[in-house]
């Protein structure tokens, strides 16, 4: 075992203990907190598939998480509540829209694959903002959270807490297995040199493609799990802005490493719920905080961590 | 058998004749220099043989099938391995791993998913002794970007020997090498012979009259020569335009 997933395991193993010890603490509000920075953290490990492996700088992954929004929207308003339903649409919408989009952006590389996703997201945003049947630019409230084959695990703070822990746990599986598998070391290899991996035979773009493809329906499972958390959909859930965000969540918690961006992803969150609290102006000293960790922490948060243990 | 058929390549960078119906043979196991003044447009030669650049006109038959219009990774595939004249390697992998890659690359399909990669034995055996035939099996776990220049050039001779390759384009595999490291490049070269075709480009002469079978000299995007090393250095044309310049 690396010490990324030594990380990780111990990291999933205090969320796991984290519900009832803020039970204890009087405090069970901060769950509903930490479910937000985990939903993020799904999020954000998507992201890394392809800013830290295939060095694709997406500028439009919260169309994604827009798209799995809007399907548990749609499909709740329709009294198609199951996540068992909602799930696999969510997946087949974003895997649709991906490759679509993808094809056409991955013809291009770098400033102008920054530009194309950008609009691409743009896009995606206009268009939901002129959806008036789902409240247009304001959003709509979701009907009802989502169930599973019936039950109402969502209901819950701690239901919906433990089953979007599970699925960040199965996702960051995923997709440690997809990086170290043949395909992944092509995908790294891309990222490394893209003419030494033509010249031995391997066309980057398929392999781009399909990461492209299984990042934005991992977005999209988040999308599903953020609509329910808020309760809420709007269009501002797949604006430029909180793209960028998520590309700051996994520069902060160390690119290419998985681990890293679930950490980047939760110290992100939390520490916008913490300064928002002490002032107004919260964003002009967490962006001077990402700036100085970015500078001065090789390999982000989880480059720091593995550095002070040794 | 002639591996490689260059039949009036032309290609021009506006008003700027790069490649002048270049024609030449390649046969099986010989080694074939190229050699010129800077600026004669050999390493353009190189681009169009490897499919990075496209010739404006003339052919190139590989094995006798016109691969003129493919690609790179197609080129690859069947059997076209290159150096480049700045070391190409992944430098966040392990020497092992660079090479593993380039076996990978013709052992079944690259669309799998979840098993290790890393721990598929019959790609890592056949990569260590494709770093063995290099002298590199001593440091197969190091990051390839903490490699040594020479050792870097070496790695990538053993990525294109992980290829099994029937054709081998070496862009200047000596340039920027310690006198001890070229030598060791160089038996290296020599050790190749009759193994597979190689086109080489070095402006090392002593190099190149040492190890190639046949010699062309380009000037000015133009083959104004073809011979053995014998044949070459008795050309009074090629002292003329050439040799002479240096004191080879």
């Amino acid at each position: 075992m690396s010490a990324r997933d030594a990380v990780m395991l111990a990291l999933v193993a205090l969320l796991a203990a984290l519900p009832p010890v803020l039970q204890l603490l009087g405090e069970p509000f901060l769950t509903v907190i930490v479910t937000r920075a985990l939903i993020f953290a799904i999020a954000a490990l998507s992201l890394d598939l392809l800013l830290g492996y295939g060095a694709l700088v997406s500028f439009g992954h919260a169309a994604f998480l827009g798209i799995g929004a809007y399907t548990a929207l749609i499909l709740s308003g329709r009294g198609v509540t199951g996540l068992e339903l909602q799930l696999p649409a969510a997946l087949a919408a974003a895997g649709l829209f991906a490759l679509v989009t993808g094809a056409i952006s991955l013809r291009t590389r770098g400033v102008h694959f920054i530009m194309i996703t950008l609009a691409f997201g743009q896009m995606a945003y206009y268009f939901a903002s002129s959806l008036s049947a789902f409240g247009g630019d304001d959003g709509q409230a979701l009907r009802a959270r989502s169930t599973l084959f019936g039950a109402d695990v969502l209901a819950g703070n701690s239901g919906f807490y433990y089953l979007v822990l599970a699925l960040l746990a199965l996702v960051w599986l995923f997709l440690r297995a997809l990086t170290r598998s043949r395909f992944g070391r092509v995908l790294s290899g891309t990222r490394e040199n893209e003419a030494r991996m033509q010249a031995i035979g391997f066309s980057p773009f398929p392999f781009r493609l399909i990461a492209y493809v299984v990042a934005g329906m991992i977005a999209a499972m988040a999308g599903v799990l953020l609509a329910n958390h808020a309760s809420f959909v709007a269009p501002s859930y797949m604006g430029w802005g909180r793209s960028g965000e998520m590309i700051a969540m996994v520069v902060l918690g160390g690119m290419g490493t998985l681990t890293g961006p679930v950490l980047g992803a939760i110290a992100f969150v939390l520490a916008e719920e913490t300064l928002a609290r002490f002032t107004t102006h919260w964003r002009l000293f967490f962006g001077a905080a990402i700036v100085l960790i970015v500078l001065f922490t090789r390999g982000g948060l989880l480059g720091a961590l593995l550095r002070g243990r040794k | 058998m002639t591996v490689l058929s260059v039949q009036g390549l032309t290609k021009s960078f506006g008003a700027l004749k790069v490649s002048d119906a270049i024609s030449f043979d390649l046969r099986a196991g010989e080694i074939h220099a190229i050699i010129g003044p800077n600026g004669a447009g050999k390493t353009t030669l190189i681009h169009q043989l490897s499919g990075s650049i496209r010739p404006d006109a003339g052919r190139i038959l590989m094995e006798g099938r016109d691969i003129t219009r493919l690609p790179v990774p197609a080129r690859a595939r069947r059997g076209l391995a290159r150096s480049f004249q700045i070391t190409a390697i992944l430098p966040g992998f392990s020497v092992l791993e660079n090479v593993a890659l380039a076996v990978q690359a013709r052992s079944g399909s690259s669309f799998r998913f979840f098993r290790r990669a890393a721990a598929e034995r019959a790609l890592n055996e056949q990569a260590r002794a494709s770093l063995g035939a290099v002298g590199l099996a001593g440091i197969a776990g190091r990051a390839a970007g903490t490699l040594s220049h020479g050792e870097k050039r070496q790695l990538e001779i053993a990525i294109a020997l992980a290829m099994r390759p029937r054709l081998l384009l070496l862009d200047e595999p000596l340039a920027g090498t310690g006198q001890h490291e070229a030598a060791r490049i160089g038996r290296l070269i020599a050790s190749l012979k009759g193994q597979l075709g190689i086109v080489l480009i070095e402006h090392d002469m002593a190099a190149v009259f040492a190890l190639a079978d046949r010699i062309s000299v380009l000037v000015h995007g133009r083959l104004i020569a073809t011979g053995s090393p014998t044949e070459i250095r008795q050309n009074s044309q090629v002292r003329a335009a050439y040799l002479g310049e240096s004191e080879c």
